[in-house]
């Protein structure tokens, strides 16, 4: 079964974000007070194996499991949605202290009052799927 | 066993992060958790009132099963891979939460004051939830990406725009955590 493999991946990615308390409102609280490196060594070493993964897949040419060229989607240019929009998330990020990854996975540690925030996540998601003509980009 | 039952070190978390994106990209997918969101908008028939949701969210499955599979590893990694030691803060962060009438973590990964039952029953503890959520669901896809999108994706693959939208993520963070926080958590 194709989607066996992505549900081991989002296992593995639940389990380490677990563990590595980057699902902790307690450690995104300190990242922002800059009191403790936890949270930017966790950044800065998967960025580190990240940059390198990505540079050997564009200098080796790698294929993907399908044998399909690897083509790493460029992020759209612009300013003014990535700096409103990132600010906002940023404001979100600080106050209930989850990404949206965290939100999923702290359901599943069997937090409720997480369920109110994934609600909101939707809401908010479908908000701008109604604004978006009227929003600078 | 304390390497696996105890806190992850900061290395080996990164380095199991980055993994995880690069591994989607051998299957020819990318990383980012937010747009399951709007995946998750189109099915409950969000298309009828914005073209933003008109897609074939059947495209996305291989996305909802990686959420689903974050869930099962959330309750995992809770359940089976924990000693209860909980998060370890600096002494600083646990008097600064303190007077704020927030609780230390002992074992815990969440504060009461934001997540316990009662605090989800009072209205204002309901309000920053949802209040939260609606900030995370509209500020990553105006953004168009969260911190698995673009502070590991887009930085990883040396992106501007990425690196605009985590300088935005900081600009929001820091006002939140410095400014608005203390306001928020003073008048209770």
């Amino acid at each position: 079964m194709k989607l066996a493999r992505f549900f081991l991946i989002g296992v593995f990615f639940g389990i380490v974000l677990t563990k590595a308390e980057a699902v902790s409102w307690y450690r995104i609280y300190e990242m922002f007070h800059f009191q403790s490196f936890h949270m930017y060594g966790i950044i800065g070493t998967a960025l580190f194996t990240g940059i390198i993964g990505i540079q050997l897949i564009k200098k080796k040419k790698l294929k993907d499991f399908n044998g399909f060229p690897i083509a790493i989607i460029e992020k759209e240019r612009g300013f003014w949605r990535y700096i409103i929009g990132g600010t906002l998330f940023g404001l979100g990020w600080a106050l209930v202290g989850s990404c949206p990854g965290p939100i999923f996975i702290l359901l599943g540690t069997g937090t409720y009052a997480v369920a109110v925030v994934f609600i909101g996540a939707l809401l908010g998601t479908y908000i701008y799927g109604l604004l978006l003509d009227y929003l600078p980009h | 066993m304390e390497i696996i039952y105890g806190t992850w070190h900061w290395s080996v978390s990164g380095f199991l992060i980055g993994m995880t994106m690069l591994i989607l990209i051998y299957f020819g997918k990318s990383f980012g958790m937010s747009s399951n969101l709007r995946t998750l908008c189109s099915m409950a028939g969000a298309g009828k009132f914005s073209d933003f949701f008109k897609m074939d969210w059947r495209e996305q499955k291989w996305s909802l099963v990686i959420v689903l599979g974050a869930i099962v590893g959330g309750f995992i990694a809770f359940h089976f891979l924990s000693n209860g030691s909980g998060v370890n803060l600096n002494p600083d962060t646990i008097t600064q939460l303190q007077s704020l009438g927030i609780d230390a973590p002992n074992g815990k990964l969440l504060p009461d004051a934001l997540f316990s039952i009662e605090t989800l029953q009072s209205p204002k503890g309901f309000a920053i939830l949802l209040i939260g959520g609606l900030l995370i669901g509209f500020g990553t896809r105006y953004a168009g990406g969260c911190t698995s999108g673009h502070a590991i994706s887009g930085l990883s693959n040396l992106q501007l725009p990425s690196l605009v939208a985590v300088i935005g993520f900081f600009i929001g963070g820091i006002l939140m955590a410095h400014f608005l926080l203390p306001i928020i958590f003073k008048t209770t």
